[in-house]
């Protein structure tokens, strides 16, 4: 789950990483009032999930609250598109109104799961302000990383590597191995997937400051962090991707004209994979499970057909425990009840695969049977042409 | 041959008397798999399908011989399940429970390491030694024994291209599923050392998919030690970034884990990598005949 940046700034405020003073507004009117008790400038900062919002138009600064307002105006409602929005981009909704503070140097600040070590890794760079991406590919020694030792946490002489390495001294270097311990609890504490601070600033007075934050929690480890689903932001998410999930079903939207329909995450993906090979495109990605009852092939077929791409869909599913006549009976009640009018082909295999073939060409719908996944995917991509 | 699993294999499951495990287990048992007992805090003395109930795994082992497990218990006590199997001394430890919290993983997979016990999962399918022993919820009835290793991080994809191994008459050493989380106790390297050194799995299937380097990580191994065949895949080829594809691991993030990177490094590594999903079956019997 990802949340705002002003929602990550909160949570690590609360474990110790000074960030700066600010304000989310919701209306233009609400950043009269906010910049005058922040005083001075400030900078007004569209809360979306995605990065590089500063090209786009989404970061500006105010020297005054009337010029906050007049940002603010321009700002809430505009659809902001970035290198990570896609070309549709995502409208405003909300700003974080902040104090402006001179920026003497920028750090960047990570928190990972390494995969291969089954570690976490805390990753500090001298590069800040820029895709972390770009340096690990270009300078990748300007990267420093500490593994850190579950139950131990990020220990203060790691902290102090890291803070002396990025060419810090002095108090500058306190406060920065002490804000990296507390990005490192904060990290633990929401079961994070991912803690970025980019840029982590020093100040020209000597101070360390979390400028901008991003937080991606594991969607695994919610059910024990009943706190942070209040932050989840649906209209930062695709309407039918919310409407999915409330049927435990892992529907994605993509951009072509083949809907599917498949249990199991890597046939689900391997299915998208070959609808190409054939010269199409999938409109989505979707895994029913691997149970698939009758009334999730209802709601997924509802779902995938709610997108207007959609020109023919596919089902492919490979029964093993779930039998083929379930199955079947199953698509032919959501198709009758739902009226489908797109061609559907199905391919399945697997227990009672013949009966569960009959129960489809007998039902009198507009149903293809295709006998494997290389013809199921060639004809529903010449149907949906 | 096969590998981790046997006749010799004797099986617990963890979280017994719950509904998907009571079914799992009588499929194994169908299947042939040797299960002993089973697991449940607070419901040790009973009987669950006709064998007895454990309290602690400790227990279990003590009393009934086992040397495997499979697990299904909730994903908010499947870390600490693997963690009680590991220290009393299981050999074979197949956890089936998807969701848990990756941090779980993470405390879990550092307990395991310098202890005797094979973690497979979690959030897999499980292991099938075929014609021997089945841990885990795969149709056992698709595969046939035979020369075959099959390693793989997908569920119904394995079943895919074992479906069409045994259609051609190719029968399979040791099918195992390693799971879709970005921690998992077996990764392909893993796997693929041991087909590698049994001497009678003459050819081997990697069925991958995106996110991580698992994929790249094996590839290296095969250029450097394996003679054998290697059929391979990766699912994901048009998956957009950042975004988690049904399986927590599959994601990629931060430009690393696209398909591309993979099936790029497992070509180099000599593996064949098929197309589609379609000719995983055509590619293993054009190499092994």
């Amino acid at each position: 789950m990802k949340i705002h940046e002003y929602q990550a700034k909160a949570i690590l405020a609360q474990h110790g990483v000074p960030v700066p003073r600010g304000e989310v507004v919701y209306s233009a009117e609400d950043a009269a009032p906010a910049a005058k008790w922040i005083g001075g400038s400030v900078v007004v900062k569209a809360q979306i999930h995605a990065g590089g919002r500063g090209k786009g138009g989404g970061i500006k600064v105010a020297a005054n609250p009337d010029e906050a307002v007049e940002i603010a105006k321009k700002m809430l409602g505009m659809r902001l598109v970035t290198h990570q929005t896609g070309p549709e981009g995502r409208i405003v909704q909300r700003l974080l109104v902040e104090e402006t503070l001179p920026v003497e140097r920028e750090f960047y600040l990570g928190v990972v799961l390494d995969r291969a070590q089954g570690k976490v890794v805390f990753m500090a760079s001298s590069a800040g302000g820029v895709d972390i991406e770009e340096v690990a590919a270009k300078t990748p020694e300007l990267i420093l990383k500490e593994t850190i030792e579950p139950g131990l946490g990020l220990t203060p002489f790691q902290a102090r590597k890291l803070a002396f390495g990025m060419g810090l001294s002095g108090a500058a270097a306190s406060g920065a191995a002490s804000a990296m311990i507390a990005l490192a609890r904060a990290y633990e504490a929401v079961d994070a997937s991912l803690a970025e601070i980019n840029p982590f600033v020093l100040t020209k007075d000597g101070k360390v400051y979390a400028l901008d934050a991003k937080i991606n929690v594991d969607d695994n480890a919610l059910y024990r962090h009943k706190d942070l689903l209040e932050l989840r932001d649906l209209n930062e998410e695709d309407a039918l991707e919310v409407e999915a999930s409330r049927f435990g079903l892992n529907y994605i939207k993509l951009d072509g004209n083949v809907g599917c329909m498949v249990n199991g995450a890597g046939l689900a993906m391997a299915t998208m994979d070959i609808i190409k090979y054939a010269g199409g495109n999938p409109a989505n990605f979707l895994d029913v499970g691997g149970g698939a009852s009758a009334e999730q092939i209802q709601n997924a077929f509802r779902i995938l057909l709610s997108d207007a791409n959609v020109k023919a869909v596919l089902i492919n599913i490979f029964g093993g425990i779930l039998r083929c006549d379930t199955l079947a009976t199953g698509v032919v009640a959501a198709a009758r009840q739902l009226n489908v009018q797109a061609p559907v082909v199905v391919r399945m295999e697997g227990t009672n695969v013949e009966l569960g073939r009959r129960i489809l060409l007998e039902s009198g719908l507009n149903f293809t049977v295709a006998d494997g996944m290389k013809d199921a995917a060639e004809e529903v991509v010449r149907l949906a042409r | 041959m096969s590998v981790l699993v046997d006749n010799n294999t004797r099986v617990l499951i963890q979280g017994f008397t719950g509904r998907e495990a009571t079914f799992h287990a009588q499929q194994c048992i169908a299947y042939g798999a040797k299960v002993v007992g089973g697991v449940v805090p607070g419901k040790g003395g009973t009987t669950h399908l006709g064998l007895p109930v454990f309290n602690t795994v400790a227990e279990a082992v003590q009393a009934t011989g086992a040397n495997a497990s499979a697990i299904f218990v909730p994903p908010a006590f499947a870390a600490d399940a693997i963690m009680e199997a590991a220290d009393a001394g299981l050999g074979v430890v197949v956890c089936i429970t998807e969701g848990i919290p990756t941090l779980e993983m993470v405390k879990a997979w550092n307990f395991l390491l310098g202890k005797r016990t094979r973690l497979i999962g979690p959030n897999c399918p499980g292991i099938i030694s075929p014609g021997k022993c089945k841990i885990g919820i795969m149709p056992g009835h698709i595969h046939r024994p035979g020369s075959v290793g099959v390693v793989s991080r997908s569920g119904t994809l394995t079943y895919e291209a074992v479906d069409q191994l045994t259609r051609l008459g190719i029968g399979q050493s040791t099918c195992i599923g390693i799971g879709g989380d970005p921690i998992v106790g077996t990764n392909f390297i893993d796997a693929i050392r041991l087909f590698n050194e049994d001497p009678e799995t003459e050819a081997i299937v990697m069925i991958g998919e995106i996110g991580g380097t698992a994929e790249e990580v094996a590839a290296a191994y095969v250029k450097e030690n394996v003679r054998k065949p290697v059929v391979g895949f990766v699912a994901g080829q048009t998956a957009p970034p950042g975004r988690r594809m049904g399986h927590a691991g599959a994601i990629i993030s931060g430009g690393s884990g696209k398909a591309s990177d993979k099936i790029a490094a497992m070509k180099a590594a000599g593996i064949a990598v098929c197309d589609t999903p379609a000719v995983i079956g055509e590619t293993v019997r054009e190499l092994i005949h």
